[in-house]
């Protein structure tokens, strides 16, 4: 052993940006703990108003059973509608933003562009704007689902595409075949099984979302339940609510046990 | 008569790093070629020049007279579509069956490209051909087997049924039998030659086995630290002038104190 190697220090003082993005970061989080008023008094007469909100929606009312199945069915139309064109639409663009199958780089940056555009917006803000363009009802819906699936397929889509193995599509290259065909002849069968996948948990949040999208008129079961909780109705909300949760969950189990058989 | 190929004063680089340092080489119709040198010499970068996957700096390429370095696009398509090319990795398609992964070394013949070669839409006439192809390499069994379920060496057996339905005059393999067990490489290497001179196809093909050269090949062009230093028909080389390809300065990358050490 050489004398000049020193042990390891037990405690190393973190960076002056360390410091600052500490001290940042609880000051922060103390002034939102006062700006937002949370005290012990509120917490507690909460608590008892949720204990009311319960005792009222206890037993739930399955009497507009027929309306409600209509609605869930709109709900569903507009996720399984929407999250297929929002799918299919997201192949193109994915390729038009992977390295591999791009153009070119302006291209490229235009597709990313549109990409992130569609995924940091979030669904209710896309329904919101697309009720004003196209009025009140599940087209609206269907529209806001096919840029919310664009934002997170896409994006996965071309991370996947830019991940495939070079060789094979190389040896495509070297026979002679145009671009197209080495892209649909082995990078899109190359990565087939994780774009499956990816097509699946849009699904499923399609689904979450579409549930969701009525609450700001864009059709669906959420109209019925921002209904009934403004009309006080908590029994049947309480209602609407199992009737989401049993085909959420019931999707959910669908798409998971798909998806292991790709797999 | 024009050349299969013809080389002229090849330079690429990657970067700073000079990689073919003026590879200049001929080769006429029909003749079998083993291309000899150690890893890191140039040998796969040359390779891939002449099928236009590595851009050059300067220097020349035609491939039966055709201009290669200059091609772009069609032509450049065009060109590739006359050179078969065989990989030491094979780079089948991991989701398609061997029959399909035989079909698509057509793509290039056909105007509408995959579309003319897909199983489902591809003409009887191609589909028999493939099968055929398969039959030649002693595949047609396993036609619908997908390549993880086959050995390496019949992986590399449908590679080069692919690269018969694509119907080349030149063949380049690079390392064809690298990533093979002694045995099942002894018997690719038969077939490929095998058929390389039935077809009476040109081949450029790169080797690590001396004795396997000089047992196939015409002629041998041996390659150290980016150029050619042996350029002979092979009865006129021997194993200690081979093997002094192996020892010294081999590699592009290698700087003075390495070699030493």
């Amino acid at each position: 052993m050489s004398d000049t190697t020193n042990l390891p220090p037990r405690f190393r003082a973190p960076s002056a940006l360390s410091w600052v993005v500490l001290v940042g970061f609880a000051a922060f989080f103390i002034q939102g703990i006062i700006a937002s008023d949370i005290s012990v008094e509120r917490l507690v007469k909460g608590a008892s108003n949720l204990v009311r909100f319960v005792g009222q929606a206890i037993p739930p009312d399955f009497s507009r059973m027929p309306n409600l199945a209509d609605a869930m069915l709109e709900t569903m139309n507009i996720a399984v509608v929407g999250v297929t064109f929002g799918c299919l639409f997201s192949v193109p663009l994915a390729l038009l933003a992977a390295r591999n199958t791009a153009p070119n780089g302006a291209v490229r940056a235009f597709a990313r562009f549109v990409i992130s555009v569609a995924r940091t917006i979030p669904d209710l803000i896309w329904a919101l704007i697309f009720v004003v363009t196209v009025g009140l009802g599940p087209l609206a819906g269907i529209l806001a689902i096919v840029m919310d699936t664009i934002g997170f397929a896409a994006r996965f889509y071309s991370e996947r595409f830019e991940e495939v193995q070079k060789g094979p599509s190389e040896a495509l290259t070297a026979t002679g075949a145009g671009r197209l065909s080495v892209i649909f002849g082995a990078i899109l069968p190359e990565s087939f099984a994780s774009t499956t996948a990816t097509s699946l948990f849009s699904v499923e949040k399609a689904i979450r979302s579409a549930v969701t999208l009525g609450l700001v008129g864009a059709g669906g079961i959420g109209v019925e339940l921002s209904t009934a909780m403004r009309l006080f109705r908590y029994d049947q909300a309480a209602a609407i609510i199992i009737v989401i949760l049993v085909v959420v969950v019931g999707f959910e189990q669908l798409s998971t046990s798909i998806r292991k058989r790709i797999i | 008569m024009t050349l299969a190929i013809s080389a002229s004063d090849l330079h690429v680089s990657y970067g700073r790093l000079d990689v073919l340092r003026g590879v200049s080489f001929d080769m006429t119709k029909g003749q079998g070629v083993v291309l000899l040198g150690a890893n890191g010499c140039g040998k796969s970068t040359l390779m891939r020049s002449l099928n236009g996957l590595e851009k050059l700096r300067s220097g020349t390429i035609h491939i039966h007279g055709e201009q290669l370095s200059t091609a772009r696009g069609r032509q450049l398509r065009q060109v590739r579509r006359g050179m078969g090319y065989v990989f030491q990795q094979f780079n089948l398609v991991p989701q398609l069956n061997a029959f399909q992964n035989v079909l698509l070394g057509a793509m290039g013949r056909h105007r509408m490209g995959l579309l003319s070669c897909l199983s489902l839409t591809a003409s009887a006439q191609e589909r028999e051909r493939a099968l055929h192809c398969l039959e030649r390499v002693g595949m047609a069994d396993r036609a619908l087997h997908r390549p993880a379920e086959l050995s390496g060496g019949q992986q590399q057996r449908v590679a080069i049924a692919r690269m018969l339905m694509q119907a080349p005059r030149v063949v380049v393999a690079d390392e064809p039998i690298a990533s093979l067990d002694p045995k099942a490489g002894r018997e690719v290497l038969d077939l490929l030659w095998r058929i390389v001179r039935e077809e009476g196809l040109t081949m450029l093909c790169t080797l690590h086995h001396l004795e396997l050269a000089q047992e196939y090949a015409d002629r041998i062009l041996g390659m150290k630290a980016g150029r050619i230093e042996i350029d002979a028909a092979v009865t006129d080389t021997n194993t200690p002038q081979l093997n002094a390809l192996y020892t010294g300065m081999t590699r592009v990358d290698a700087r003075l104190g390495e070699v030493a050490a």
